[in-house]
């Protein structure tokens, strides 16, 4: 037999049941569209997270003390790290593709102007801020470049920082006290938003070594440090494990790039969409049950013609590629059209709520095209076979 | 030629085994125009059945243009079926959603001849049968007399040696009956052997060679 015979005697039967096959197409139409739709959303959102966390620039490398990893009797260990200094951030500024270094410790503390106080997030950084962390100061200036042990007393607001304790009124200029040292302010952050749940705008930003003095803490948390853009990470990573390796001695540290964040972060997120697509997988099996169904009753009614067929002198093998054929193309088109209605859909659904990204993963959306036509194959293969097996003389004597 | 030689056929009823043909041997000369009659349960469809190679016997031999068949898989067999047996059967057997042309290229569209061939060989056909202006009608836009004659198109289409009519005329009218036999005749005329299974006494004796069954056996052969 022809393929184009098969194709078009197979179109045909389709066609004969004009109602049965739009209702089974449309099971697995739904499926499909779910499919697209869920993986849309799901990789829509990893766009936006990802995004999230480049807003703060890219070509980024974080030192932290401690090394993760299994120790034996971690609590000697851990007495025995030494802290992470402002002698290792200068260290590794020195290294000839590194940009700029921010030293970084974060912690809580009153702030208070005039008769207003709020406890909010201090953080101890330097005057590098800016270019590292692509924070940029709305009104006046950030921190100024000056020698870490000897900065002058200056403070620059978050947003919400300055809203809370100053109003509408300008700050700049004006004294705060933070943990019962006097400020100057002589900066407010432009609004960051939150992140993670930190709200980077009730923030209050100070010289690294006030703050630590502040906190009582002789180590840094993090160091970040910003590096020249083509350079690849791992050879920067390196370069600072080098330094950092012959400054304290053992790896008592852990070098992150933010490549190796995004990864992570990526990873997470792709499992996230490939479980909203394995939800939407759910109904494309239901819909292969619809079409497993109705096939099963398609061969119990055309009994007669199978008969037929086989009289004419038609193989088991004609017989079983007919019917098989038949589910596939019920899968097909119903495919086709679940992935025009979920394509639509998500286009919709961004029009609607901007705020809600969607973005149309075609990986996923050609998987789930193959997925319908091997759920059709899969449907078909049992009806298909009945059929194929069928004893001709049997099958012409049903009416 | 057809030559069946003590053919058994079997059948599981229950617990009981009853017999469907019992020893029948039966040879039949290419061209013959043959009726088979008998009353219900005598083994006349199952005669049929083995001859049109739809079924098997138990035991015996069925040689069909010197081709010994009962050793045959039923690959072969349909393949035998395809290019030497054409049927007509008394339910018609078209198909409802495919036009009086495309039942009638049924059998060379599943034996995989090209559309060019097909098309010619059908319209030869059509206008054998006096259907060609019914071409592309549906069946269900067909009378009877014309239904049958689409499936007997369909029957001669690959241009078998043996026709088997299975009551061909059960479903008509005594009009359009006698014209369908009028059709099977010509097609015997013009060489092809006739066989037609048929209740009706009339039908079956206009047949050059009479065969009688009871019991699974040939009562009388004339």
């Amino acid at each position: 037999m022809r393929t184009l015979d098969l194709i078009s005697m197979t179109g045909g039967a389709v066609r004969g049941q004009r109602m049965r096959s739009l209702l089974t197409g449309l099971g697995i139409a739904v499926g499909i569209a779910a499919v697209v739709l869920l993986t849309a959303i799901g990789e829509g959102i990893q766009r936006f997270v990802l995004n999230e966390f480049t807003q703060f620039g890219t070509n980024l490398l974080a030192i932290t003390p401690g090394k993760t990893g299994t120790m034996g009797m971690s609590g000697a260990v851990v007495s025995n790290v030494r802290p992470l200094s402002l002698e290792d951030a200068d260290a590794v500024r020195a290294l000839p593709k590194v940009r700029a270094v921010v030293p970084m410790i974060q912690g809580n503390a009153a702030v208070e102007h005039a008769s207003r106080s709020r406890r909010t997030m201090v953080l101890g950084v330097n005057g590098e801020v800016p270019q590292v962390w692509q924070m940029h100061a709305a009104l006046g200036r950030f921190l100024p470049q000056d020698p870490p042990r000897r900065a002058r007393a200056y403070a620059v607001l978050g947003s919400k920082l300055r809203d809370e304790l100053f109003g509408t009124r300008t700050p700049l200029g004006e004294r705060i006290r933070i943990g019962g040292e006097s400020y100057r302010v002589i900066g407010v952050m432009a609004s960051k938003g939150q992140m993670l749940g930190f709200d980077l705008d009730d923030t209050v930003f100070i010289p690294v070594a006030r703050a630590m003095a502040m906190f009582d803490r002789e180590s840094l948390m993090e160091i970040d440090l910003l590096y020249t853009p083509g350079v690849r990470a791992d050879r920067i990573a390196r370069e600072v494990h080098t330094v950092m390796l012959r400054r304290h001695g053992e790896e008592d540290f852990t070098i992150t790039t933010q490549d190796q964040m995004l990864d992570v972060l990526g990873s997470v997120l792709d499992v996230l969409t490939m479980a909203v697509g394995a939800l939407g997988g759910i109904s494309l099996l239901v819909g292969g049950v619809g079409i497993l169904t109705i096939m099963t009753i398609a061969v119990k009614e055309r009994t007669a013609e199978i008969g037929l067929l086989r009289a004419l002198g038609a193989r088991r093998r004609q017989v079983l590629s007919l019917f098989l054929a038949e589910a596939v193309l019920l899968a097909v088109l119903g495919g086709v059209a679940g992935l025009v209605v979920g394509a639509g859909g998500a286009w919709l659904l961004g029009w609607l709520i901007p705020a809600l990204p969607t973005h149309l993963a075609w990986d996923f959306t050609l998987l789930a095209l193959v997925v319908a036509a091997a759920i059709g194959t899969l449907a078909g293969v049992v009806p298909a076979l009945q059929a194929a097996r069928l004893d001709p003389v049997t099958a012409l004597r049903d009416e | 030629m057809i030559e069946l030689q003590a053919v058994e056929r079997r059948f599981q009823v229950g617990d009981e085994i009853v017999h469907g043909l019992r020893g029948v041997s039966l040879s039949i000369a290419d061209g013959d125009y043959l009726s088979i009659m008998g009353p219900s349960g005598s083994g006349k469809s199952t005669l049929l059945n083995i001859l049109g190679l739809l079924d098997r016997p138990d035991a015996g031999h069925y040689r069909l243009e010197g081709t010994e068949t009962t050793t045959q898989d039923e690959e072969a067999r349909a393949g035998l079926r395809q290019h030497h047996i054409g049927f007509v059967f008394q339910a018609f057997h078209l198909i409802p959603r495919l036009t009086a042309a495309q039942n009638i290229a049924l059998p060379m569209t599943l034996a995989g001849v090209a559309p060019a061939q097909r098309e010619r060989r059908v319209a030869e056909v059509l206008q054998a049968m006096g259907l060609s202006d019914r071409a592309r009608h549906t069946p269900n836009q067909l009378s009877g007399g014309q239904r049958q004659r689409v499936a007997i198109g369909r029957a001669i289409v690959m241009q078998p040696q043996v026709l088997l009519a299975d009551e061909p005329t059960g479903n008509l009218d005594q009009h359009s009956g006698g014209e369908v036999i009028k059709v099977l005749e010509q097609l015997n005329d013009q060489g092809i052997t006739l066989i037609v299974v048929t209740h009706d006494p009339a039908i079956g004796a206009r047949a050059r060679r009479r065969i009688r069954m009871l019991d699974g056996a040939i009562e009388s052969d004339q």
